[in-house]
């Protein structure tokens, strides 16, 4: 424990206490996991490696996640879409899913997470991926069509306001912030 | 890109086209900018429109606003703030970890400011540090407090294996057991100590015990059966478990207090008046903790008239557990959302099938209701019935004969918690049949509404029939008192025994059932492949009863603490130990129950019933307190009418101008137009909140009409939204 904090230097460590809602204890245990990550050798320089995103998902806190793929792409900075993340992108990541963390920018990631086709808003077809993914995986764990159908109807009458069929962030934001159990649900804590 | 981000706070283009006509909020409210709409003038009586209108003269100019904002109410409100620098005083500009953007950007965003600030002046640059460190000292005390929360580290390990909701029972239970050392360390400290420090004559200190004027002798014979020659061991056990014997004369009880003035070292401190004030304290601490506890729920329960809990939005959105870590749970949870989302899906369509009802099916609905609501009623009558018999009963053979069986007498001791802890077993499983019948909408948890009634009431029921006993008074001799002085020459010492027994006997049974009903049931379902055992199955573990079953024992503290200052350090431990139990009986005997209660509603439903269980406690304290006679053979009120007197007598002896300031506050001059202002300043709440709920509405559907509407919207910004939706039909 005493050896990471002398790996991670001082300035980077304040810098990252502002820059994120992260505590200083839980930048080093993010610094110890990530270059946990990492191979014998590169554990040297962990503040500028990239750890693949078939080794993040090994991690305990994202392996039982249905959104996990999703998590990586939008929290990536990597230019060549590998998805790969680097330690500054995975305090991004702990940051937004921190306790602290304000509800706008929680329901501003959600809304990138659970915008599967990435085209700014939420329509029928995210949705019905982000049933899928609730439910789980197996044929035999999908809603029917029928089900899903209904479902999604329902939940476009409660959130879009403009009736144009998809919710845009504003709209996800409104109904995120009437939403008890969101602030809750939406954590992670290493 | 694709690993873009929205770049916020700065002007720019964005990824995805945003519905243009998506009007800010200034627009709709300013008439001169609407273009030619009927002016919404009765949102100009808003305050909201008000600070809106002031907000808007200073920011000089309406190109911040009239950017389309669809980056949200974070994205105006960084809009707004990222103007010329007065501004910063009326909106907080976003610092740059509240902007959603990757590191490297939050890092030159910082840089940006940090250029900024340079031209402020020396006084702003100063109160700008001095903010920013206080924040760092603040933010290093947050984390400081954090390590020395108990437990910490076992109920994140509960998170992750079974979700929040269930790890929210176990924060709760932490909280218990906080509330509890903190009302053990006040009673403790102002009560018991001076006390033992005046008894053992510690200090330099001693006390006086002035024998009660006017009051017939026969009222102050008061001989506790202590430790009266040989005693067998399972005495001693009949005497721990029940409160008599050598532990009615300890510090536990009331009767332990009978001092009625003490002089430490040489200041003079009022026993009676401190015993009074602790225990008004620690309801008022309790209350203000819970309260402050409960608001963010309360907020979300109060303002939205629909039931947030049951929309599909908040399933759907705010459904997933991200701190799950194992793979289990997930399975678990995967198949409970399942289950639940179809579950609603399917009792939708039910609904839209019951407003089809004919009337005839509604009378006959009805009818149905009524019938078994009067069952349900009779079944809590009985119970009530049963407990005031039971208390009764105990009450007259346990004080007499003491050649009964060790284990005869135990029974009869513990006969009124062995019946509250039936009925509480029994009745719930009978109003599980019954309700099923009565075909209520799930929303509606009236089983729950009655398990909580019927926990709560018990309680009140045994007090009640203590208290006629109490005060039954037949005899001369006996109404001199006030009391029923031959059998309760102490009577709060023997209340505070019956709640003794109450809270021994629940943590008997809560160690009980996990010991002999749960693992046995764990290892029969494992290792006997009996095809009804398995149909059983595991237990489940059920939130809501266990909630309910610790809020019992808390309002049992919280009534018996005046009558035994030391019971709420038997609480603590009682709960720490539970803690334990509950989670090796979970992680090893039990399952989550496969429809899952909601966290965050859990949060404020265990708060608000456990607010209902302290004001509940009010009742029995004021009535005790304020209207029954205090014994005259024990305890520090014996020289007052009741203990309430002790503080109209020590009013008495304040200096004229302040007796007249308290007798002017307690008077109805004062209370009637205090009560009549509160009730405005609600009722214009009221009004408010009506008012902006319904010009929410306006809003909303305003905004539907806007996309389509010419005269809302700029041609230019109409053929856009026009070609954007034929674009969409092209290629949808």
């Amino acid at each position: 424990m005493g050896g990471s904090a002398s790996l991670l230097p001082r300035e980077a460590l304040g810098e990252y206490q502002e820059l994120t809602f992260l505590t200083k204890q839980e930048i080093l245990l993010a610094y110890k996991r990530f270059s946990e990550l990492l191979p014998k050798e590169e554990r040297e320089n962990a503040c500028s490696a990239r750890v693949p995103k078939s080794q993040i998902l090994t991690l305990p806190e994202l392996r039982a996640n249905p959104f996990q793929h999703r998590i990586c792409r939008v929290f990536s900075t990597s230019g060549n879409g590998d998805d790969s993340m680097s330690f500054e992108d995975f305090l991004d990541m702990l940051s937004v899913f921190s306790d602290s963390a304000t509800l706008d920018i929680k329901s501003h990631y959600a809304f990138r997470i659970f915008d599967f086709d990435e085209d700014g808003t939420l329509d029928r077809s995210d949705l019905e991926k982000l049933v899928d993914c609730l439910t789980g995986q197996g044929e035999e764990s999908r809603l029917s069509n029928a089900e899903m159908e209904q479902l999604i109807q329902n939940i476009l009458e409660e959130s879009d306001i403009d009736k144009d069929g998809t919710i845009n962030l504003s709209e996800f934001q409104h109904v995120i912030s009437r939403s008890p159990d969101f602030v809750s649900s939406f954590k992670i804590v290493l | 890109g694709g690993g873009g981000r929205v770049p916020c706070c700065a002007p720019g283009r964005l990824p995805a086209p945003q519905p243009p006509c998506f009007l800010p909020l200034a627009e709709v409210f300013l008439p001169e900018e609407t273009h030619g709409a009927a002016p919404v003038d009765f949102l100009q009586q808003l305050p909201s429109y008000q600070s809106a209108l002031r907000r808007r003269a200073t920011a000089g100019g309406g190109t911040q606003e009239r950017r389309a904002a669809p980056q949200g109410p974070a994205g105006l409100r960084a809009a707004a703030g990222l103007g010329p620098e007065e501004e910063e005083d009326q909106v907080a500009a976003p610092t740059a970890r509240e902007c959603p953007l990757s590191m490297a950007e939050k890092r030159r965003l910082r840089v940006n400011k940090q250029a900024d600030v340079k031209h402020l002046s020396g006084g702003k640059q100063w109160r700008r540090t001095s903010s920013k460190s206080l924040k760092k000292v603040l933010s290093e005390v947050k984390e400081f407090s954090s390590y020395l929360k108990l437990w910490r580290h076992d109920i994140h390990s509960i998170e992750g294996k079974f979700g929040t909701g269930i790890q929210s029972y176990f924060s709760f239970l932490r909280f218990l057991v906080l509330l509890n050392f903190i009302i053990f360390i006040l009673m403790f400290s102002f009560v018991t100590l001076p006390s033992i420090i005046a008894k053992y004559g510690m200090f330099n200190s001693s006390f006086a015990k002035i024998p009660p004027k006017n009051i017939e002798p026969h009222c102050t014979v008061y001989e506790p059966s202590g430790n009266k020659g040989l005693i067998y061991f399972y005495d001693y056990l009949k005497h721990l478990l029940s409160g008599t014997g050598f532990l009615e004369e300890t510090s536990l009880f009331y009767g332990y207090y009978t001092i009625d003035a003490t002089w430490i070292s040489i200041v003079r401190y009022n026993v009676p008046l401190a015993y009074l004030l602790a225990t008004f304290a620690y309801l008022a601490l309790s209350l203000i903790w819970i309260i402050s506890r409960s608001l963010e729920g309360f907020k979300q329960n109060l303002v939205h008239a629909e039931d947030q809990f049951q929309s599909y939005c908040n399933k759907v959105f705010a459904g997933w557990d991200f701190c799950i870590t194992d793979p289990n749970a997930a399975r678990l949870k995967h198949r409970s959302l399942r289950y639940e989302l179809q579950t609603d899906l399917e009792e939708e369509r039910l609904k839209r099938k019951i407003a089809d009802r004919t009337t005839k099916e509604k009378l006959r609905i009805y009818s149905l209701r009524i019938f078994i609501n009067v069952i349900v009623l009779a079944v809590l009558l009985g119970c009530f019935y049963s407990i005031y018999r039971a208390t009764f009963f105990s009450q007259e053979n346990s004080n007499g004969v003491s050649n009964m069986n060790f284990l005869v007498n135990l029974l009869v001791q513990y006969l009124p918690s062995i019946v509250i802890t039936t009925a509480n077993i029994v009745a719930p499983q009978i109003f599980s049949f019954l309700i099923r019948y009565e075909d209520y909408s799930p929303a509606f948890e009236i089983r729950m509404i009655l398990c909580v009634f019927l926990r709560l009431a018990s309680i009140g029921v045994l007090l009640f029939s203590l208290w006629s006993q109490i005060s039954s008074c037949n005899t001369d001799m006996c109404k001199a008192c006030g009391y029923n002085y031959e059998l309760y020459p102490c009577w709060e010492s023997q209340v505070g025994q019956e709640m003794y027994k109450l809270m021994i006997f629940d943590f008997i049974v809560i160690l009980a059932v996990t010991l002999f009903v749960d693992f046995p049931r764990k290892l029969l379902v494992t290792h006997c492949s009996c095809k009804l055992l398995q149909w059983f199955g595991l237990k489940e573990f059920r939130i809501s009863d266990n909630v309910l079953e610790i809020i019992y024992g808390q309002t049992i503290c919280w009534i018996g603490t005046f009558f035994s200052p030391l019971l709420p350090a038997i609480a603590t431990v009682k709960y720490f130990i539970i803690f334990y139990i509950k989670k090796v009986s979970l992680i090893h005997t039990q399952k989550p129950a496969a429809r899952p209660f909601r966290a965050s509603s859990s949060n404020f439903f265990f708060l608000l019933v456990l607010l209902i269980g302290l004001v509940l406690a009010f009742v029995p304290l004021g009535v005790s307190i304020a209207h029954i006679p205090s014994s005259k053979a024990c305890g520090p009120f014996r020289n007052f009418n009741t203990s309430w007197a002790v503080v109209p007598h020590t009013i008495l002896e304040f200096p004229k101008p302040l007796q007249q300031v308290l007798y002017g506050i307690a008077s109805e001059a004062f209370a009637v137009p205090f009560f009549m202002v509160i009730c405005l300043v609600m009722f214009y709440f009221i009004a408010l909140a009506r008012a902006h709920k319904r010009v929410a509405e306006q809003l909303k559907e305003q905004l539907a009409m806007v996309r389509f509407d010419p005269l809302f919207c700029t041609p230019k910004v109409f053929f856009v939204s026009v070609i954007r939706h034929a674009g969409k039909q092209q290629f949808s």
